[in-house]
């Protein structure tokens, strides 16, 4: 009986071109973590950058070489764990992009000597409390009383944190896992993957370290609780249709008698987990606050790719899984469209935190992007996707910006801190602005277009109340962004304001890379929005 | 490249240039001023070659933009829009003329922003009038708001910030829910042809035989963004903030071009597009209108301050306008469009004339002035030909577009008519009451006798104002000669713009007739 079993067990088919680029991503995600062992301290950074970077260019070449002979309809792989189809390659090539923007700021240490992250969990409560005023003495010495770096004279610049590179490359890998998964068990494996690295990340954050550490500990239980809601809403699909895969559930829904208890229950919780790591209201209370307490270029690096991740995945599950229950769930998304636009556009206006506004900016975006999810069309799946890589690049790029301005403190991220900045720095605050245009966008920018044709594609699906109602909140929205706007170039500068930083290379590449990726997809939008509706999903 | 591409890229080609002359105010200045009288000259050959009996848009050229959804960069013009353009190209030289004459820029900023702000909007603007790609119009449409928002919000009055952002969200928000209808209107044409299209002409001819209700709501979306862009009451309330609280100049723009986008949206958009909706509608629409000459009429009778008070008389005007063009007779749309040009030489010479008295009284507020034809005769007299072309004297230009607007309304509704016409007996009341109050009687006020030394000087002010408040002087009287010579020439003879204009009305009325067959 036993070596029957044996023969009858084949390895399932690997196609390893395929799926490439995730591994080069984790491979080099392992390699970090050894060169953090090996690698002589001072030349950890260095040697992370260049192997991070590479790991990206190299994940980015796998996907170009293997994108032209890509069979149209898509593959799966993997004993089917894996649908590797054209939105797939699309957010995967979006994933690349935004984290290559979001690794050069995370890699960033001239804007903040030694760069933003913590070389130590906890600074045994030196740097406490808001850790503003007290500065970076206070933390270098707080370092040094750690006894850990005892060689570390008084003239070596402080190390920057290194580990944030292999961290960001694990969650970049899992975020790519979790767009292309085709059953749910990897879908929830990677939800882990991305999200553990992201928890610990939040908390690294330099000055400010209680607000940090409270944001990560906010995460990381929200997060659980999320992670939980997934997974209990996957055992009462498997109870449903006795199949993680979401073909198998998709069948089982279409004509089954089974209870639909289950099916709606194990469906509703498992979108519960979606809908949370998407920063979608009213599943978004932890957004403001991580957002803010997360190191900035953390919380650049989230903003975009998680959210990236969480509604590709949650285009591939009700696509692919539950187009047939549609009528039962289009309503409650609806409801929740409805309910993200409220919160992020009306509660941002009371906002007097940059981080907080641009988090709550994320959570009205994030119910934009639910109408596009909710569509179920090919033109509505490539507007949502359209969407995600336009908002991604300016959100990096607004975060980025955001680190550059200063004070005593660290980053002065209270609007009152913005004033005047136009005079000071009229380059800076024209970029922002336009960052900010795109945001509430305006047209010439990549955010009008991706409204556009997410709206375009609910239009087509008669979803007209929600794209009005949309509308009237992106105009109210607008408001906080143009606050922002009038502080930096209409009111006078408060004398003990702020500096801009004068970036350095890194930052400076990063909102390049986002600004003009902003204009390009606003003006010439056209490759884009082919890449996206190359194809739809595969299962 | 056409006469029109050329137009809309020489302006905004300037705003480059001049934007990087910020080091030097009288580079920036030259500059500005030799681009905004290159853009002008380009409008002879732009008049020259337009037909008026030829195609329904002329200088067309189109390149394609997202071909997904079947955008094109399309550009082209009838009547209506080459009036439109010849008279931004006409503002702008003296709006740039007059700064440093009536608007003074605010310490540390430099002129090469300012110009440059006013030459994008130049450009955007005859963009908006000439775009024929529904999204391209709807993209400039919103982009259009941006300079201007920079323009009131860094360079206006006290109150500037509130009145900018009132500015642009209100247009913003309008904006957005023309968008929904562009889409709809998109919507429904690529499920007719099968393949979707902005194209201004293709679009028409699918929509405008969409059902009632289709139509209806499509329609509402587009009337509310124009409706606050033009404004109607009671969509009005930015405007009184927004030319309250901008620099002369950018109130010139504001009010004399701009808004103008609105009432041109209903004859370009609105009416062919939707022309059954636009009847079944019209009843509405035409109370707007005539609730807005009167009510706007009332108010500016009663404001305190100058540049408001010009506001006020443009939300009035904007009610002639939208009647006429509501009012569905050749007679009365010919006068509306004809209105369009006349209201912006009328009213931007009057806001011109009251940006040089605030210039030499240092104060917007009517009660600090009084008497003032006795220091400043020639500034008096040329205030009141603005003030009498904005009441519509026979013999200024306005005149004439009134009463054919009224003429052709009275046939078709009557009620409505009677009631605007009360407008214009308060037309006279308010300009006239205004006029008295500023130039004539003893030289009195806080502003004149403020400037002559204050209220413990030796001299009586009418001795001692001469000799600190100047008259015009040549700047200041170049820059209104143009004005006053085209109020009264096309006071006398309006025939050459009213031929333009003619067939591209035509062409609009026959949509909303051959709504009427069907």
């Amino acid at each position: 009986m036993f070596p029957a079993q044996v023969d009858a067990m084949t390895p399932p088919s690997i196609d390893y071109g395929a799926i490439l680029p995730i591994v080069i991503i984790l491979g080099a995600a392992a390699v970090g973590v050894l060169l953090e062992a090996f690698v002589p301290k001072q030349h950890r950074w260095s040697v992370q950058v260049v192997v991070s970077v590479a790991a990206l260019a190299g994940a980015a070449i796998a996907l170009g070489v293997y994108i032209p002979g890509a069979p149209e309809a898509g593959i799966t792989t993997m004993a089917e764990t894996l649908a590797i189809d054209r939105p797939a390659l699309f957010l995967w090539g979006t994933l690349l992009v935004l984290g290559f923007g979001a690794l050069l700021f995370i890699a960033e240490r001239s804007v903040e000597p030694g760069g933003a992250f913590a070389s130590q969990a906890a600074l045994r409560g030196v740097a406490g409390g808001s850790g503003g005023g007290s500065g970076p003495t206070t933390v270098t010495s707080g370092s040094r009383a750690g006894g850990d770096d005892a060689g570390a004279g008084a003239a070596e610049p402080y190390q920057m944190q290194t580990e944030v590179f292999p961290l960001t490359l694990f969650a970049l890998g899992g975020m790519m896992t979790f767009v292309a998964a085709n059953d749910l068990l990897t879908m929830f494996i990677a939800l882990e993957v991305l999200s553990l690295p992201l928890y610990l990340l939040c908390g690294l954050a330099r000055r400010r370290r209680l607000l940090s550490q409270e944001a990560a500990v906010k995460y990381f239980l929200l997060g659980a609780f999320a992670s939980a809601f997934f997974l209990y809403g996957l055992a009462l699909l498997y109870g449903y249709a006795s199949s993680v895969k979401l073909a198998d559930i998709a069948e089982a829904a279409a004509g089954t008698a089974r209870s639909d208890t289950l099916l709606f229950t194990g469906l509703g919780l498992l979108v519960v987990g979606l809908l949370f790591k998407g920063s979608v209201g009213p599943f978004h209370t932890w957004t403001p606050d991580v957002y803010q307490g997360a190191p900035t270029s953390v919380t650049g690096f989230m903003a975009a790719c998680t959210k990236v991740a969480a509604f590709g995945a949650m285009l591939r599950v009700l696509y692919v899984a539950f187009e047939g229950a549609s009528w039962e769930w289009r309503g409650v998304l609806w409801g929740v469209a409805v309910v993200s636009m409220a919160i992020g556009a009306i509660l941002g206006l009371t906002q007097r935190d940059i981080k907080r506004m641009i988090a709550y900016s994320s959570i009205a975006h994030a119910g934009f992007l639910v109408i596009g999810v909710m569509t179920l069309s090919e033109d509505g799946l490539a507007a949502t996707m359209f969407y995600l890589l336009a908002y991604g690049f300016t959100t990096i790029a607004a975060f980025a910006v955001v680190s550059l301005v200063r004070d005593a403190s660290g980053e002065a991220t209270d609007l009152s801190a913005w004033a005047g900045l136009a005079k000071r720095s009229p380059l800076l605050a024209a970029v922002f602005t336009f960052l900010l245009l795109a945001l509430a966008g305006i047209p010439l920018t990549s955010g009008f277009v991706g409204k556009f044709v997410v709206f375009a594609a609910a239009l087509s699906e008669g979803l007209v109340a929600l794209v009005v109602l949309a509308l009237v909140f992106s105009a109210v929205a607008a408001f906080y962004y143009l606050r922002v706007v009038v502080v930096m170039y209409f009111s006078e500068p408060s004398p003990g304001g702020p500096t801009v930083s004068v970036p350095g290379a890194f930052t400076t590449a990063t909102i390049a890379i986002g600004t003009i990726a902003t204009l390009v997809l606003g003006v010439y939008p056209g490759f884009a929005l082919d890449w996206a509706s190359a194809g739809t999903f595969a299962f | 490249m056409t006469w029109l591409l050329a137009l809309i890229l020489l302006p905004i080609a300037g705003a480059v240039v001049v934007a990087w002359l910020r080091d030097n105010d009288r580079l920036a200045f030259r500059t500005a001023l030799g681009f905004s009288l290159a853009t002008l000259a380009l409008v002879i050959p732009l008049w020259n070659s337009y037909e008026p009996g030829g195609d329904r848009m002329q200088q067309t050229s189109s390149v394609e933009w997202i071909p997904r959804f079947g955008i094109h960069f399309a550009f082209g013009i009838d009547g209506i829009a080459l009036v439109m353009i010849a008279v931004i190209a006409l503002l702008v030289p003296l709006v740039i003329t007059v700064l440093g004459v009536t608007d003074r820029l605010p310490a540390g900023r430099s002129a090469g922003g300012y110009l440059s702000l006013i030459l994008v909007q130049q450009g955007l603007t005859i963009g908006v009038f000439s775009a024929t790609d529904v999204f391209l119009f709807y993209v400039l449409f919103e982009v259009m708001l941006v300079p201007m928002y920079f323009l009131i919000g860094a360079y206006g009055g006290p109150n500037r910030q509130y009145a900018a952002v009132k500015f642009f969200l209100y247009s913003f928000l309008g904006g957005l829910i023309m968008l929904a209808s562009v889409i709809g209107a998109y919507v429904i044409a690529s499920e007719e042809l099968t393949e979707g299209t902005f194209d201004w002409a293709t679009l028409t001819a699918v929509v405008s035989d969409a059902p009632l209700s289709t139509q209806i709501w499509l329609f509402l979306g587009f009337f509310l963004a124009f409706a606050i862009k033009a404004p109607l009451v009671p969509l009005h309330t930015w405007l009184p903030d927004a030319a309250g609280q901008a620099p002369i100049g950018v109130a010139v723009v504001l009010v004399g071009v701009l808004d103008k986008v609105g009432t041109f949206g209903f004859l370009r958009y609105c009416i062919p597009m939707f022309p059954a909706a636009s009847q079944e509608l019209a009843p509405w629409v035409l109370t707007l209108a005539v609730a807005g000459v009167l009510y706007a009429s009332v108010l500016a009778a009663g404001q305190q301050d100058m540049k408001r008070f010009v506001a006020y008389v443009s939300i009035a005007h904007f009610g002639f306008i939208t009647l006429g063009i509501f009012a569905f007779s050749m007679q009365s749309q010919v006068g509306a469009v004809t209105y369009m040009l006349n209201h912006s030489l009328a009213t931007g010479m009057l806001i011109l004339v009251i940006g040089m008295v605030i210039a030499r009284g240092g104060s917007s507020v009517i009660s600090d002035y009084g008497g003032m034809a006795k220091v400043t005769p020639v500034l008096a007299g040329l205030m009141l030909v603005a003030g009498l072309a904005t009441l519509a004297l026979p013999g200024t230009n306005t005149f004439i577009s009134e009463f054919l607007v009224l003429l052709g309304a009275f046939e078709t509704r009557p009620v409505f008519t009677v009631f605007a016409a009360i407008g214009m007996v308060l037309a006279a009341v308010y300009v006239l009451w205004l006029y008295q109050r500023v130039m004539q009687g003893p030289v009195r006020g806080n502003a004149l006798v403020g400037a002559a030394g204050g209220p413990g000087a030796v001299q009586a002010p009418e001795v001692a104002a001469p000799k600190v408040v100047r008259d015009t002087s040549r700047r200041e009287l170049a820059v209104l000669a143009p004005l006053v010579v085209l109020i009264i020439g096309l006071g006398i003879y309006p025939k050459p713009v009213v031929d333009v204009v003619t067939p591209s009305v035509e062409a609009t009325m026959s949509a909303v007739q051959g709504g009427d067959e069907r």
